[in-house]
């Protein structure tokens, strides 16, 4: 679906209705760790909101994130969420146990803070996988 | 939780699961997923689970019904009986 469909109202539609989706998706990832959502909700969200530009928009939308730039931002979350759970084990914790982070840090705001990262990042995670996917289903595979 | 409310989702529900298995027309049966999808949401919200709910709303009812139109693209429209005793 790389071609754009030619309709005023679903290009006004849909430029209207993405930053809505995309600060509410904000909204929930960065409430996740009390409330309802969480990173891979907030992720959904916000892939979404990108792939409804893929489908209104056509190739214009490649310019603002292109076709592989998904793979790079899952790679990134995978990357930054196995680095913050590593970053514990380094200074004599267990594996994502974010108490123990930071030497010399309070435990609580420590575990706060991580909870939130680690929802942060796997919302990256989730929002480049399932662009890529679609990318991948709409072109054939994407490149590097 | 309403025990009525509970009862016709759960109705409904079970009216556009077989109706999404019986439409010869694969696009209509992706629309009808999609509104199980939305109505699975509800009924999520409803039982006290707005976390599932969340993810019901925005992966099934949004995510998968795009997937699947996209694979339609590549697979014939219509679910024809004499096609598949060939394949």
């Amino acid at each position: 679906m790389t071609s754009r469909y030619d309709s005023l109202f679903l290009d006004v539609v849909s430029r209207a209705i993405v930053p809505l989706i995309q600060i509410f998706a904000l909204y929930v990832v960065t409430h996740g760790h009390y409330d309802p959502g969480g990173g891979f909700q907030g992720g959904v969200m916000l892939a979404a909101s990108t792939i409804l530009l893929r489908i209104s928009q056509g190739d214009e939308s490649y310019e603002r994130f292109s076709a592989s730039a998904g793979l790079y931002l899952a790679g990134f979350g995978a990357l930054a969420f196995a680095l913050l759970g590593f970053m514990s084990m380094a200074f004599g914790g267990n594996f994502l146990e974010y108490g123990y982070a930071v030497p010399g840090m309070d435990g609580v705001v420590l575990r706060y803070w991580g909870i939130f990262f680690a929802e942060v990042f796997i919302g990256f995670l989730v929002w480049g996988s399932l662009v890529a996917i679609y990318d991948g289903l709409t072109t054939g595979g994407v490149d590097e | 939780m309403t025990w009525e409310i509970d009862f016709w989702l759960m109705i409904i529900l079970i009216m556009f699961a077989v109706l999404a298995l019986e439409v010869k027309d694969l696009l209509a049966a992706v629309g009808i997923l999609t509104g199980y999808s939305f109505l699975m949401a509800l009924l999520f919200a409803e039982l006290g689970a707005p976390d599932v709910a969340l993810t019901e709303a925005a992966l099934g009812a949004a995510i998968t019904g795009i997937f699947l139109l996209v694979t339609l693209r590549f697979v014939s429209r219509r679910e024809d009986p004499e096609e598949e005793e060939d394949a």
